[in-house]
């Protein structure tokens, strides 16, 4: 069978396979309760695409991205209940409001070096985390806030798409993570993807072929900014509901966590992490109670044993075992 | 003019004088080495001239322009670049990446653009990515194009991290070591690359042990002791310094140097 030629673009490749999955998942699908766990999946999936940007393509750690998370969530809340401003605005002040301060802390932080730059991010999620905890007048505080829900039902009615709202909400996420992995991917094979990546594997290298590596780095942070920002906002408006802990330092974890599971180089990788560890707490009792028990227990097995992550560890296990076979 | 005009350059560390009061010049198209034993500043020298360091005192100009202290991005842009001592070559990256992340100067493309894999973004990188392979065919590095960088043996590392440096159109080109840990035949190569270089107008500095090499293709050598030159000349000359013989080899060394020089020829 002859390949199509724009398939041959393995960026091509990789979304069409993201878009089959996302499709066909549903048939399996025993109960409607897994539209809303598909769309949890999706959401997370998409900020942990905004962190391989930062760590699998620059090598950058951040520890805080739920901080950028909770921004995108809590502009949703705090701008459509004591502003009246619409929810798609909200989710674009939102994303400007998470790029524009990664891009201002950005600056003196990314010039750390590994765990120096881990600490920082950490101490700036914290930080983001305490002021929607204590600013309570407008964020709730601790017991958090409503964010709106939008009326799906009667534009569903009105567009005559026979969908229901937890079907038009994972259509909806399914779509907008197919975006960020096309982003994504675009990004990694352009001139400032390689730049990204070579910083990553050399900084001094990079700088002395006139990469501008603080700003590149800058740039990386943004952008997975955004993209944390736009999964909190969504999830504000799917949940109809904000909390301090969706910038929380567990959270933060989590992602991160998400991210070395799959394999931080790789945005199918990304996505595979998300759905693991966003399916098992929900499907299995045992895993909620001891979710961070498991965390830290996966991380530890990861690290030792497929240190790159699933994903390209598993590519590189079925390159190296084709490579042995080849030749007898 | 000269293309590199390094005067006066001093750093320390500290209360260590690493480099003392070094001046020199490098015009287009020409060869000029930079000798001496371990520990003599070679490579502190190129990493101020390159400016991963800051001099404490002296002067950098690059065709006149004074460009002390300038960070290496700017400098690169200027038409300076470097290869370094132990290899900084990008592991992760294919061969072919690696020269195109070298084009990255050329490229326009911005953020957004690239973000959203637009036309222009993917235009760019086919033209960066014929560029690329047109460098590697010259470099006789082709065939390992698709190849992760870290497959590649010692000799075609220093030979791509040549090509990168290459990929940014330097005017001058700072090589360190290059043919250190290569055997006899991948050092030719680069010995004729290196000629191929300069006659093509590009200014080479370079620092290397191989006393062959350095005498067969500088120009004009700069010896280093201690962070101080302590000799300057044409190769000829060098070889029958007395001082320099007496770096290398210490002072009570003089009978073993008339065979130093004379394998150096």
């Amino acid at each position: 069978m002859r390949v199509p030629s724009w398939l041959a673009d393995p960026r091509a490749r990789v979304l069409v396979l993201l878009a089959v999955l996302i499709a066909l998942a549903p048939l399996l699908f025993p109960s409607g309760y897994y539209y809303r766990v598909g769309t949890l999946v999706f959401l997370n999936a998409l900020t942990v695409t905004g962190l391989v940007i930062l760590t699998g393509y620059a090598g950058q750690v951040s520890l805080g991205h739920a901080g950028f998370f909770g921004i995108g969530a809590y502009a949703c809340a705090v701008g459509t209940s004591h502003f009246g401003l619409a929810p798609g605005l909200c989710v674009a002040l939102g994303a400007g409001l998470a790029g524009g301060l990664a891009l201002a802390v950005g600056r003196p932080i990314l010039r750390l070096k590994s765990h120096y730059l881990a600490v920082a991010t950490l101490g700036l999620g914290i930080l983001i985390a305490m002021v929607l905890t204590n600013e309570g007048q407008w964020t709730g505080g601790p017991d958090g806030m409503s964010a709106p829900t939008l009326p799906l039902r009667a534009w569903l009615r009105a567009w005559g798409v026979p969908l229901s709202p937890a079907q038009a909400w994972y259509a909806l996420s399914g779509l907008v993570l197919l975006a960020g992995a096309w982003m994504a991917l675009s990004l990694r094979e352009s001139a400032s993807g390689r730049a990204l990546r070579a910083l990553h594997d050399s900084e001094v290298a990079a700088r002395v072929i006139g990469i501008d590596v603080a700003r590149a780095k800058g740039r990386a942070f943004a952008i997975s900014a955004v993209y944390a920002s736009v999964a909190g906002s969504l999830m504000a408006l799917f949940n109809g509901f904000v909390n301090p802990a969706m910038a929380g330092f567990m959270h933060s974890i989590e992602l991160v966590t998400m991210v070395v599971l799959g394999g931080a180089g790789s945005v199918l990788g990304g996505v595979v992490g998300a759905t693991v560890l966003t399916v098992l707490p929900q499907t299995l009792t045992v895993f909620q109670e001891y979710e961070m028990t498991m965390l830290g227990l996966i991380m530890m097995v990861m690290m030792i044993f497929l240190r790159q992550g699933v994903v390209p560890g598993l590519v590189g296990a079925w390159t190296a075992w084709r490579g042995r076979r080849a030749r007898p | 003019m000269s293309l590199l005009d390094v005067e006066g350059l001093s750093i320390h560390f500290g209360g260590l004088a690493a480099v003392t009061d070094v001046s020199f010049k490098v015009e287009a198209g020409e060869i000029v080495s930079i000798i001496g034993p371990n520990g003599a500043g070679k490579t502190t020298l190129f990493n101020m001239i390159s400016g991963l360091y800051r001099p404490s005192s002296g002067c950098v100009r690059l065709n006149g322009e004074k460009v002390t202290g300038l960070p290496p991005e700017a400098l690169a842009r200027r038409g300076l670049s470097r290869t370094f001592q132990n290899l900084q070559v990008f592991q992760q990256m294919t061969v072919l990446e690696n020269v195109m992340a070298g084009c990255h100067l050329g490229e326009k493309s911005g953020w957004l653009s690239d973000l959203l894999g637009l036309p222009a973004s993917r235009r760019q990188t086919r033209a960066t990515r014929d560029r690329a392979m047109a460098l590697l065919d010259r470099l006789d590095l082709a065939r390992w194009a698709t190849r992760p960088a870290s497959a590649l043996s010692y000799g075609l590392l220093k030979r791509l991290e040549i090509g990168r440096a290459l990929a940014a159109e330097p005017r001058l080109l700072l090589l360190d070591e290059p043919a250190a840990g290569c055997n006899a035949v991948e050092t030719n190569d680069i010995d004729a690359l290196i000629v191929e270089l300069a006659a093509a107008g590009i200014g080479i500095l370079l620092v290397e042990h191989d006393m062959k090499l350095v005498m067969r293709l500088s120009k004009h050598i700069l010896v280093l002791d201690r962070g101080v030159k302590i000799a300057e000349g044409a190769p000829e000359v060098i070889g029958r310094d007395p001082t320099v013989i007496a770096a290398y080899l210490g002072r009570h060394g003089q009978d073993e140097s008339e065979k130093g020089a004379a394998s150096c020829r």
